[in-house]
């Protein structure tokens, strides 16, 4: 199988997706311009974290009219895989492809740090293979990684089971230290009603190596492998 | 449309200016806000009770009626200069030079 990494200007985790990819799991993977109209011939898409245009107007905001973004709606309307990281977790919300939305933290900081994540369903491409409860040490760093929605919009994503990750510590319990950005209901990532699109503020592909401190982001990575070929899961 | 009638129209055809202010829903959590607020008491304005940050900004939009402007610029608050999942807005609309 092959990955691809959408590229904005502005986007500084995209040499980190790649190499993830590429070096943590041995797959394909080319990056795709934001200019370009169609993703090509690619089976799961990335879309990395950084500052897509400055974060201006709000984060993600003017990314999802770039050109590409009409062939990454497509792909992900077509039930495939789409993974937003940081700010693509943004961009994905602003182009309506994801419910909710990313407000500043509420701590007044910049979170720059490892944290912990529980995943809380293992129904998309990118936790297939992964039991539910399972925690995931991953990095996160951001400014504006709130995950806001309404009370009852929330309690609909609890019910059609669109929480993927949620912030606990290290053994998997919620605390209130452990939410590093004040989001709702300790909600980490989530995915869309089909579950072929999730949105996530840790960075998976920022932990593919013990020797950078981590090399856990590799399951939700991998996961997808398992997603196309299920023998290889196993 | 004949040609009169779209002088006629075109004639009426003047600029707007469009003041949007873009705030964070009262449900939502104002951390900006809180630290101004903060920042105030800091400098001895204990009366202040609370401070809420939003956006301003200003647009300038040609339009036949001051209805089609504020139509306009709904629209365009809708789609972009807003986000409907955490905010609300106000339109203020001043008619500027005529054509």
């Amino acid at each position: 199988m092959r990955y691809g990494v959408v590229v904005f200007p502005g986007s500084n985790g995209d040499h980190d997706a790649l190499m993830s990819v590429e070096r943590g799991l041995g797959l394909e993977v080319v990056p795709i311009w934001h200019k370009d109209t169609s993703v090509g011939d690619v089976d799961a898409l990335l879309v990395p974290g950084g500052f897509s245009y400055g974060d201006y107007l709000r984060a993600g905001a003017i990314a999802r009219f770039s050109p590409i973004m009409g062939a990454v709606s497509e792909f992900a309307e077509q039930g495939r895989p789409v993974l937003g990281i940081c700010n693509g977790f943004q961009i994905l919300t602003e182009a309506g492809l994801l419910p909710g939305a990313l407000l500043r933290n509420a701590n007044l900081a910049f979170s720059c740090k490892w944290v912990h994540t529980r995943v809380e369903t293992d129904r998309t491409p990118f936790t297939r293979g992964i039991d539910p409860g399972t925690v995931l040490r991953l990095p996160i760093a951001h400014g504006e990684g709130r995950f806001f929605a309404e009370p009852v919009q929330l309690d609909a994503l609890e019910a059609n089971e669109q929480i993927v990750f949620r912030y606990t510590d290290e053994w998997g319990m919620e605390s209130e230290g452990s939410n590093p950005n004040g989001s709702s209901r300790h909600i980490a990532g989530i995915c869309n009603l089909r579950g072929n699109v999730v949105g996530l503020m840790p960075h998976p592909e920022r932990a593919y190596d013990a020797l950078i401190g981590g090399d856990e982001g590799l399951r939700v990575l991998g996961a997808v492998v398992g997603h196309f070929m299920p023998m290889a899961a196993v | 449309m004949t040609d009169e009638q779209s002088t006629r129209n075109e004639a009426r055809r003047r600029t707007y200016l469009a003041e949007v202010l873009v705030s964070l829903k009262p449900v939502v959590n104002d951390p900006q806000g809180l630290a101004i607020r903060d920042g105030l008491r800091s400098l001895g304005y204990d009366e202040v009770e609370a401070v809420r940050a939003g956006k301003y900004i200003r647009v300038t939009v040609d339009a036949e009626s001051p209805e089609d402007a504020r139509g306009r610029v709904t629209r365009m608050c809708d789609q972009l200069l807003s986000n409907p999942v955490t905010e609300t807005y106000e339109i203020q609309l001043t008619p500027l030079a005529d054509h």
